[in-house]
């Protein structure tokens, strides 16, 4: 469990900080501002009657905390859920949400200049939800548009 | 940050401003029952509302906000008239006095946002009460006699005297003193004497006052002589440092207004024995009138205006007025005794103002703190501590511990809808005048605890549907008359806790629904089909629908636009639910059933498909073991269960929840019997009962919308999340009576 230093600034706009982390197989990364804390797995609890990607409810020091099955919801084979997975706890869209993934990878900072907007061709549902890809050390990092992932306030869940 | 700590002073002085405002509302309702002989007249509930705008007007001057000041100090002027007993009000009058403490209540929100000026109409306001002492004045010799002008203890707890005049005799001569047509200023001839007996009890001492800083208040009053009585004081072995022995006599002379030495003794009256006497040159005459209970004529200076605390000419400085105090204070006032417990009442009402977050953040530190208890107890278990051993009996007694916290933590979010349905009176007064019908506000259950957020959120809502009450649901007093009912129509606004909510009705005993008329209108506008056939229930329900207006004439006071509608969406929106009941010609009931969000909730602990449930205790009213002959099927998918002679439809909690798939046989499974809140039964089908326990409730429609049958969640001891179930909801949504029509509703919310 890492507490990130939530009131370290960016240094300067053009440069951009971001947490990576693995999602069977692929790289995908948060803007580090957004994330609040890393935690192990828990087990959580379902929630009736709400769609497949919401993993249930795990209690955060208090609070209900909806995680989210981050692969289910890009519309890949929903992530396993044992010991080696962790919650990433993000803030977004005025909401505390969980993103259950595979493994944190690493925590980047480089130049914004160097995000570049996706391709404009991309089929599959993930499409929607990258704002930005990079390559770092050869790898192609997807840069995650949260507000696209969470779920809409209230109307989501029917 | 910038600290100013004015401001903070200011700021706690509008929140006192609140709670003396509350107060003062407590009082005249008080008053108007006592009005209306529903309950024994008491002359502190007076003292109580004089005293809340004399606070405000003292703590408003302090901050230099003159109009507020202003219109406290003249509506403490009659306050005081009635205080003392020289004016009678009625019904109207009440009226009056409701409206000058709206009013003021509007001249402190106005300085608090600092406003300068009078809101409208208070001048209006202040004349109109002003006048209830003019119309005193006019007809002075009536109520004169009444009052016994003498020996006056100026002990906040007197009660006017009741009509029949003062049993201690006199009635003439006392009478003389009285001031005439004038009314509430005393005439002042030519300087008054006073004399002043203050005896301090050792409570004065204990709570920090000082007699040496009232005594030289006194003194600022006119020339003063003082004389320190040490008669009581015993020898120095008997001597207790702690106990009042001392009690002071003060002459006073000049142009001195009785109620500017009353208000020297403001914060003391309950703590000291205060007599304050008149002795007027004029009263000698009175001499003869009755003599005195035991021979204290060497001791009064002058002659006294009072027949029990006589006159006599040897100004002799020291007098015991304990003596003549004590017989004239019960024979002057018999109705001061029965007041005199109301004081200890009001001290045990100690609050302490915390700021919100706080709680909160306490209310989830306490909620770790019995996790972590849990998973401690678990480690010592693990570990192979014997049970009884010191570690194991300390874990123990840990547990019990946390277990008292947290229930107490708990409490401290749940506040009484009292203020709430104060605020309501004041929608019931204005709303009764502006469409000119008598109404009252009658309210039962002011005490029953909601968490603080469901209160703020339901004062909108509340205020809408008190006003349809008014406007829609009661007649005019001429139909009602009619009607064979009395002119004033009554509202009742009432809340208590029931199946684990809190149900809220507002209910009038107006007209009730014109149900064809609805039905018209309805067809009219479009909403239903003209062939479409309704109950009664139904028809009902139509006035929820966004648009609908059953007021022919579009009232300035509602049918502004906003319907029952946004009502229900806004109840919605708390988890609640509104219904709505109604008799033709016997009225209208409105009832919200709102959950208990973050109170604490007494819960089953059950086991369903290996999730872990919580199912609140109020609903449960039977559990029983399901055994094959007791269910009959109903249907492919439906089965009943045959408790105590009746059918009760079965739900399977782990199918209903989506947990699992429907159970081949229902046979092992534990059956708890639930009752909603119309009285309807349900049996649910659970795997197994763990425990009862109190639960924590964090709320869940914040973030995911609303979950069918399912009204929160709660955290157990082992850390978990559990779901608390709504067997309401969840029956509804099973049935699918009203799920069509709710949902888009629910989710705006």
């Amino acid at each position: 469990m890492t507490e990130t230093r939530s009131q370290s600034r960016s240094q300067s706009s053009a440069e951009v900080e971001l947490l990576s982390f693995r999602l069977a197989e692929q790289e995908f990364s948060v803007d580090i501002m957004s994330v609040r804390e890393i935690r192990g797995w828990t087990r959580a609890t379902p929630l009736p009657h709400s769609p497949p990607f919401m993993r249930g409810v795990i209690n955060l020091r208090g609070t209900v905390l909806p995680v989210i099955d981050l692969a289910s919801r890009l519309g890949m084979p929903a992530v396993a859920g044992d010991a080696r997975n962790v919650i990433i706890v993000v803030h977004a869209a005025g909401q505390s949400v969980g993103l259950l993934v595979d493994a944190v990878s690493d925590i980047l900072a480089l130049p914004r200049a160097e995000l570049q907007p996706p391709p404009d061709l991309a089929a599959d549902s993930a499409h929607g939800y990258v704002q930005a890809l990079t390559i770092v050390d050869g790898r192609m990092i997807r840069v995650l548009d949260l507000s696209a992932v969470l779920p809409p306030c209230h109307t989501e869940v029917a | 940050m910038a600290h100013d700590p004015m401001a903070e002073i200011r700021a706690s002085f509008f929140v006192e401003c609140e709670e003396l405002l509350e107060s003062l509302q407590d009082a005249l309702s008080a008053m108007a029952n006592q009005l209306e002989g529903e309950s024994a007249r008491d002359g502190e509930t007076v003292n109580m509302a004089f005293r809340a705008v004399h606070s405000i007007k003292g703590g408003a001057g302090a901050f230099g906000l003159t109009a507020l000041v202003a219109f406290a100090h003249r509506f403490e002027t009659v306050m005081d008239e009635l205080r003392c007993g020289r004016l009678v009000i009625d019904h109207e009058a009440m009226k009056l006095f409701f409206q000058a403490a709206d009013m003021l209540a509007d001249h402190v929100r106005l300085a608090r946002d600092d406003a300068t000026g009078a809101p409208a109409g208070s001048e209006e306001m202040l004349l109109a009460i002003e006048a209830l002492m003019g119309e005193r004045a006019a007809e002075p010799e009536a109520e004169e006699v009444e009052f016994a002008p003498m020996g006056l203890t100026l002990d906040l707890e007197l009660d006017p005297p009741a009509p029949g005049g003062d049993p201690s005799g006199g009635t003439g001569p006392a009478g003389r003193n009285w001031p005439g047509p004038a009314g509430h200023n005393w005439p002042s001839p030519a300087g008054h004497n006073w004399t002043v007996s203050l005896r301090p009890t050792d409570a004065l001492y204990a709570c920090g006052n000082e007699p040496f800083h009232l005594l030289r208040a006194l003194a600022e009053l006119g020339r003063a002589s003082v004389t320190c009585d040490v008669s009581d004081l015993p020898d120095l072995d008997g001597l207790m440092p702690e106990s009042s022995y001392l009690h002071w006599i003060v002459h006073l002379t000049g142009e001195i207004d009785e109620s500017d030495i009353c208000g020297v003794f403001d914060f003391v009256d309950d703590v000291a024995d205060i007599t304050v006497t008149e002795t007027v040159a004029a009263a000698e005459a009175l001499s003869d009138v009755a003599p005195p209970p035991e021979p204290m004529a060497q001791a009064a200076p002058t002659p006294a205006a009072a027949p029990a605390a006589p006159m006599a000419t040897d100004p002799a400085p020291v007098i015991d007025l304990t003596a003549a105090a004590a017989p004239a204070q019960p024979a002057a006032h018999p109705a001061a005794q029965p007041a005199a417990p109301a004081a200890p009442a009001e001290a045990a009402a100690a609050t302490v103002r915390v700021d919100l977050h706080r709680i909160d953040r306490l209310v989830n530190l306490v909620g770790e703190l019995v996790i972590n208890q849990a998973m401690l107890a678990q480690s010592a278990a693990e570990a192979g501590l014997p049970p009884h051993s010191a570690v194991m009996n300390g874990l123990e007694a840990f547990m019990m511990l946390t277990r008292d916290i947290q229930d107490s933590v708990m409490m401290i979010r749940a506040q009484p809808v009292k203020p709430l349905f104060q605020r309501m009176a004041r929608i019931v007064r204005e709303a009764s005048a502006a469409v000119g019908k008598e109404v009252r506000l009658r309210s039962e259950g002011e005490g029953t605890e909601v968490d603080k957020t469901v209160i703020e959120r339901l004062a909108d809502p509340l205020t809408h549907m008190i006003r349809n009450a008014v406007d829609h649901g009661l007649e005019t007093p001429e139909t009602r008359r009619a009607a064979g009912k009395p002119g004033e129509g009554t509202i009742t606004l009432s809340a208590q806790h029931r199946s684990g909510r809190v149900v809220i009705e507002v209910a009038d005993d107006g007209a009730g629904i014109d149900r064809p008329r609805v039905r018209d209108i309805a067809i009219r506008k479009g909403l239903i089909a003209p062939d479409a056939a309704l109950s009664d229930a139904e028809i009902d329900t139509l006035l929820f629908l966004p648009g609908f207006s059953t007021a022919s004439q579009i009232s300035a006071l509602s049918g502004r636009g906003v319907g029952m509608d946004v009502v229900k969406q806004a109840i919605g929106g708390l988890g609640g639910r509104i219904a709505i009941t109604s008799e033709r010609g016997f009225g209208t009931r409105f009832s919200i059933s709102l959950p208990l969000t973050l109170a604490v909730l007494d819960g089953m602990v059950v086991r369903v498909a290996g999730e872990t449930l919580v199912i609140p205790l109020s609903s449960i009213v039977e559990t029983a073991a399901l055994s094959a002959e007791s269910i009959r099927s109903l249907g492919p998918e439906t089965s009943v269960v045959h408790i105590r002679g009746s059918f009760v439809p079965l739900f399977d909690l782990g199918a209903e929840l989506g947990y699992r798939g429907p159970r081949a046989s229902y046979e092992g499974g534990i059956v708890l019997l639930t009752a909603q809140e119309d009285g309807s039964r349900a049996a649910l089908v659970v795997d197994d009962i763990l425990e009862q326990r109190q639960v924590v409730i964090k709320g869940l429609q914040h973030s995911y919308g609303d979950i069918p049958g399912i009204a929160a969640a709660t955290i157990l001891g082992d850390g978990r999340i559990a779901l608390i179930l709504d067997p309401g909801d969840l029956v509804e949504s099973a049935t699918g009576r009203t799920r069509s029509a709710d949902t888009p509703l629910a989710l705006a919310g």
